[in-house]
């Protein structure tokens, strides 16, 4: 065997690539991770490392589900990762919040989960709508200004840069192999292989598994997928690390276990520009000392952006090709959230070839082959 | 142990942790702090290690101290001034402060 031939390759090194990765080591180390260099868009390194579950199903049900699922598994998952590789990855599960800041915006939220929750077929995720003083027991450094919140129990969060750190350390512990700056110009599928061709040479494999965030759009169709995705711009503020003052994370603000306060969840429409703006981060700034006074007086040290890859419907997108079998793409938004699931449930199943999977079926882009009601 | 190159400059009275100490006009805090023998301003946010002045242009955050009530500000890069107050920190600044 040359060492550019593997039984899979995955493309792609953010947190979906690397936890599909992870997960298929575990039981067939002739696996590579074929990843692009510094200049990767790169949306785990821009992410906000919430493990979420409220708020999340809207139209898709079983993406409900899947979320719930991987959330209830995220604890064993976190241990097992630091078992293996030293590294912590922060995970706590107090419960979190969403945050209104006028009662028309909090009875929006309860419409929104109310909608959610009343779908055929959707399971029951726990929240609590709490008035101002309700709330005001819980998370007593909210301000005047915040009208009340959901809570449930079933949010957590994480250091999302560890996560990906760990994922990496422990799939090559297991084996794999990993090859930065190896961005992969196309794919060719022939003699029931597949060819891959990258800026340092050709990389054979047996199967392939596309991770590669909003790249799937491109690389997809060579073989014989479809994975629409387009970019959301998020931008992020990190303050200087403070005292902790925050015991659960809130869907725009939360503070890490060094202490750093993040402010983050801005939702943009802007191509491919991965520039921050003045104008979003001085909104998203103002949102969260109007729901945390005392964070006025912290200094901020860093801002940044990132893009989202979002498939149409806000969900995920898993496909197995039918026309090139061995073929497989993921793409989502939530590759912390779900990374227990992409490692424990989706990867031993591309591991065993399996190219018809009907606990996938939900999730195939085919669901857009819709035609548009007039 | 730091002095002065020149010491002729106008005093220049501040309180360092409830101290007098006479600082020269036109220096930085950490300037004034490192003159009176004071190296330790603060501890490092994760560790707990003691941290002090050590690149003096405003680039290395290792000299954080608190100055008139607000915490983490960088005394190398803040001019002595008639009455102020600076207090050294323990490690994260608090949000109180």
């Amino acid at each position: 065997m040359k060492n550019d031939e593997y039984d899979i390759a995955i493309v792609g090194g953010g947190l979906v690539g690397a936890a599909i990765g992870w997960g298929i080591a575990s039981s067939r180390p002739r696996v590579a991770i074929l990843d692009e260099g510094d200049v990767a868009l790169r949306a785990s390194r821009g992410n906000f490392a919430l493990v979420w579950v409220q708020g999340k199903g809207a139209g898709n049900p079983r993406y409900g589900m899947w979320t719930l699922r991987s959330a209830e598994t995220w604890e064993a998952f976190a241990e097992s990762l630091q078992r293996q590789t030293g590294i912590d990855v922060h995970y706590r599960q107090p419960g979190g919040f969403h945050l209104a800041l006028s009662h028309a915006e909090l009875d929006r939220r309860v419409a929104h989960l109310s909608q959610i929750q009343a779908q055929p077929g959707m399971p029951t995720i726990h929240h609590e709508v709490l008035d101002q003083a309700a709330l005001a027991n819980l998370l007593p450094q909210v301000g005047p200004e915040v009208a009340g919140g959901t809570y449930s129990k079933h949010d957590g969060h994480c250091n999302s840069l560890r996560l990906l750190r760990a994922l990496h350390a422990g799939f090559q512990l297991h084996g794999g192999t990993y090859r930065a700056d190896h961005r992969v110009e196309s794919i060719v599928h022939a003699q029931g292989e597949f060819r891959l061709s990258t800026n340092h040479g050709e990389v054979r494999a047996g199967s392939i598994v596309l991770a590669a965030g909003l790249d799937n759009a491109r690389l997809a169709p060579m073989v014989g997928m479809s994975v629409p995705v387009h970019p959301v711009r998020g931008q992020l503020i990190a303050t200087e690390k403070t005292g902790r003052f925050l015991d659960y994370p809130v869907s725009t603000v939360r503070q890490t276990e060094e202490g750093t306060v993040l402010i983050g969840d801005s939702q943009e429409d802007a191509g491919f520009d991965t520039r921050s703006t003045s104008d979003v981060l001085a909104a998203m700034a103002d949102r969260a000392q109007r729901m945390f006074p005392r964070l006025a007086r912290l200094n901020v040290v860093r801002s940044w952006a990132a893009l989202r890859v979002m498939p149409r419907d806000g969900s995920a997108i898993y496909e197995a090709s039918a026309g090139c079998p061995g073929a497989f793409a993921a793409a989502t938004h939530s590759g912390v959230t779900l990374a227990p699931n992409h490692a424990l449930v989706l990867a031993p199943h591309i591991a065993r070839g399996e190219r018809t999977a009907d606990a996938f079926q939900a999730f195939s882009a085919r669901r857009f082959d819709v035609p548009q009601a007039a | 142990m730091f002095r002065r190159l020149r010491d002729d400059a106008e005093r220049v009275s501040i309180s360092v942790d409830g101290r007098r100490v006479d600082a020269a006009a036109g220096e930085s805090v950490a300037a004034a702090l490192l003159a009176e023998g004071i190296e330790r301003t603060h501890a490092s946010e994760v560790r707990g290690e003691p941290r002090g002045p050590y690149c003096a242009i405003g680039a290395c955050f290792d000299c954080l101290v608190t100055i008139d009530g607000v915490g983490n500000r960088r005394a190398c890069m803040v001019e002595v001034a008639p009455g102020m107050s600076v207090e050294t920190q323990g490690s994260k600044r608090e949000l109180t402060r």
